[in-house]
């Protein structure tokens, strides 16, 4: 077993990228992601990592280098945040509909405009429905071994998707936490050699990317669609063998104080923490408040879901997102089309907090609580509200 | 001259590969030029090749599932990024070779190719940076100067004059009010070891162009001038004339930039007028005598810019 070291988060998650024995790395740069990529191209640099680093000249050339990269048979690797995401968005519909595993760090960040570098949703809220395994990490350790999981499921052959691992930008990604990396023995051990059935080969040619004429079009999505929804079997299993392994323990849903909870909140990515400390706080004042964190967005978990939330009579879910005119933010959306065929389902009330860096404290968290209690009582006059808002 | 073509002899009508690695039974349009560029470049390649296609007529054609003509691997992405995805089959390649992934002394070339829209407009951004990164790549630009794919509408490449559906001569329009953008010389002006212009109508210089492409290490660009019967208003069976034409009146010059010096391959010292090239085709028919002046003008400046070049340099 590695060392438990303080490390930036961003630093970690590119020497787990460097133990994964990636083969090519295409990168642009964009703030917050560029500490990752930074020491990534000082490990190839200095002959730490045995790897290609092409230095695109846009994100949208990073993803498309990155879909050759791995349509050839090599390990593939990038990362981005927010417009540079943004900008890849009409090639991440391609990379999971072509079954060609890249992996990506997104490092979370507001979307443009007003401009702001900042931590919140919007940037991967706006990717929901490009076909990609999704991940949202809570804390340093986390964003570490979602990397080897992305690894690991995406190029399983009975997956082939590309991956993304979120982790809040700034507040996670500059976040210097104490960091166990394993040995590269174990991560060996985890991480077989990326072996696709099919690539590009003279010496057994293939056609990549044809034509999809209506009568086979929507044949073809299909049987994409089915294969996503069966990654999840491999997705699970394969945080069952990192437990074996590493010892640390992953679901798709994560509770927190739920046993007999009346009121949930419901967080991705690593707000989560602070959520739990006010959850502790209101227990303290005999309120039965839990905290319900989705770890696996895509595909959406819904049976670890549905029994995570059992029980609760209200559901507060904090997106990081809006979604202008919708009933709700991304999240809740889902999560209230999750339940609706449930028999005895919670409420479900929508908050919008945390956008463009806003802190969101234990205060923050304590009110929506409490506003979610008091919605019980009184039905809300509005389908999502904003968190936060100075008048 | 460059150490990697020093013992590239040249194709001739008897050494001719006799590997066809596009098939028959494609999709393209009577009299298509473009796809006979295309079928001529990768003869010249031969099967040891991965061949990038950016969204066009040439990857339309090629490919409806479950039909290919692509007898050696091929990958389409889409429209913009046939550099960008070239880049990425290359560097793989080569990490691949270094880490004994793939055998160490297989050659393999990776070719992209792509229309004049996918490579003049959308495609310049993607192209701009692996020409500079250095990738060891050959770029093919199937130029048919428009976009034929979608209904001939104007690209950067379209001539001064011609009529598109975007560019419809009218009361306040002479057609295309812009002159084809230079992208040969975008691309040589990258610095880097090969650039070439090509037409069909000489087949055995294109395919050696190509093969000398495929032979620098680094990156190279060969632009093929493609003849677009069904976008140009031209007979299928006048293809080859046009092409022939193109040079010959000097509207396309064939040349090289070997390391930075332009070699012209083709010099057309009693060029014929523009006229008999122009008047061929329906989407010049509205031309008064003095458009077509004004462009048999334009052609001589240029050309005598192209001598200049290859005099000086």
């Amino acid at each position: 077993m590695g060392k438990r070291i303080a490390k930036e988060v961003s630093i970690a998650v590119a020497e787990a990228v460097k133990q994964c024995r990636v083969d090519v790395i295409a990168a642009y740069p964009i703030t917050p992601q560029t500490h990752i990529v930074e020491h990534l191209s000082e490990l190839v640099a200095n002959g730490e990592l045995d790897a290609e680093y092409i230095t695109v000249e846009s994100e949208h050339s990073a993803i498309s280098a990155c879909l050759g990269s791995v349509a050839t048979g090599a390990r593939t690797f990038t990362s981005t945040s927010a417009q540079g995401l943004a900008l890849m968005h009409e090639i991440l519909f391609i990379t999971s509909a072509l079954r060609l595993p890249v992996v990506m760090v997104v490092a979370n960040r507001a979307l443009s405009a007003p401009i702001s570098i900042w931590n919140d949703h919007a940037d991967i809220m706006a990717q929901r429905d490009v076909g990609w395994i999704q991940t949202f990490a809570e804390n340093g350790q986390e964003a570490v071994d979602l990397v080897y999981h992305a690894f690991r499921v995406a190029e399983d052959r009975r997956v082939m998707f590309p991956a993304i691992v979120n982790i809040d930008g700034f507040t996670l990604s500059h976040m210097i936490e104490p960091i166990e990396l394993p040995d590269q023995e174990q991560v060996d051990q985890y991480l077989p050699p990326f072996k696709p059935r099919y690539k590009l080969d003279p010496r057994k040619p293939i056609s990549i990317g044809p034509v999809g004429i209506p009568e086979i079009y929507t044949e073809a999505k299909k049987a994409q669609d089915e294969a996503f929804k069966n990654a999840y079997r491999v997705i699970i299993k394969a945080w069952d063998e990192f437990e074996k392994i590493f010892g640390r323990r992953y679901r798709p849903v994560e509770t927190y104080r739920m046993e007999d909870a009346e009121v949930a909140l419901l967080i991705m990515g690593s707000l989560a923490e602070t959520a739990m400390t006010a959850v502790d706080r209101m227990r303290e004042a005999g309120k039965k408040v839990g905290l319900v964190r989705i770890r696996l967005w895509r595909p959406f978990p819904l049976r670890d879901f549905v029994r995570a939330v059992k029980g609760v009579k209200m559901l507060a879910v904090v997106d990081r997102a809006l979604s202008p005119g919708a009933t709700g933010g991304p999240v809740a959306v889902e999560v209230r089309s999750a339940l609706y065929q449930v028999p005895g389902r919670p409420r479900v009330v929508s908050f919008i907090a945390g956008l463009g860096g806003r802190d969101v404290t234990v205060e923050d968290f304590e009110e929506m609580a409490d506003k979610a209690y008091f919605y019980l009582k009184k039905k809300p006059k509005e389908s999502y509200e904003m968190i936060g808002v100075k008048e | 001259m460059l150490k990697e073509l020093a013992k590239f002899k040249g194709f001739s009508a008897k050494n001719l590969p006799k590997e066809e690695p596009f098939a028959p039974g494609h999709r393209a349009c009577q009299g298509c030029g473009e796809v006979l560029a295309l079928r001529l470049a990768l003869k010249a390649l031969g099967m040891n090749v991965i061949a990038v296609s950016a969204t066009g007529c040439m990857e339309i054609i090629s490919s409806p599932f479950p039909y290919t003509s692509w007898r050696v691997p091929w990958i389409h992405i889409a429209f913009e990024n046939a550099a960008a995805v070239a880049s990425g089959v290359e560097a793989a390649l080569k990490a691949l070779k270094r880490k004994g992934r793939f055998p160490k002394n297989r050659r393999v070339d990776v070719v992209a190719f792509a229309g004049d829209g996918g490579t003049a407009d959308i495609g310049l951004q993607a192209l701009s940076g692996a020409l500079e990164r250095g990738h060891d790549f050959v770029y093919i630009c199937l130029d048919n100067e428009a976009y034929m794919n979608t209904g001939v509408q104007r690209s950067g490449c379209t001539p001064y004059g011609a009529m598109t559906t975007t560019s419809p001569p009218g009361e306040k329009s002479i057609g295309q009010m812009t002159w084809k953008k230079n992208v040969p010389a975008i691309a040589a002006a990258h610095g880097i070891p090969y650039v070439a212009t090509a037409t069909p109508a000489f087949f055995l210089d294109l395919m050696n162009k190509v093969k000398k492409a495929a032979l620098v290490n680094g990156p190279a660009y060969v632009h093929i001038y493609s003849p677009c019967p069904t976008g140009w208003g031209s007979k299928g069976e006048d293809s080859i004339r046009l092409a022939r034409l193109a040079v010959e009146t000097r509207i396309f010059p064939l040349y090289e930039v070997i390391e930075g010096k332009y070699y012209i391959t083709r010099k057309v010292t009693k060029p014929k007028p523009v006229e008999e090239y122009l008047k061929l085709q329906r989407r010049f028919r509205h031309l008064t005598e003095e458009h077509i002046r004004e462009i048999q003008q334009r052609v001589d400046a240029e050309y005598e810019r192209l001598l200049r070049l290859a005099e000086c340099l």
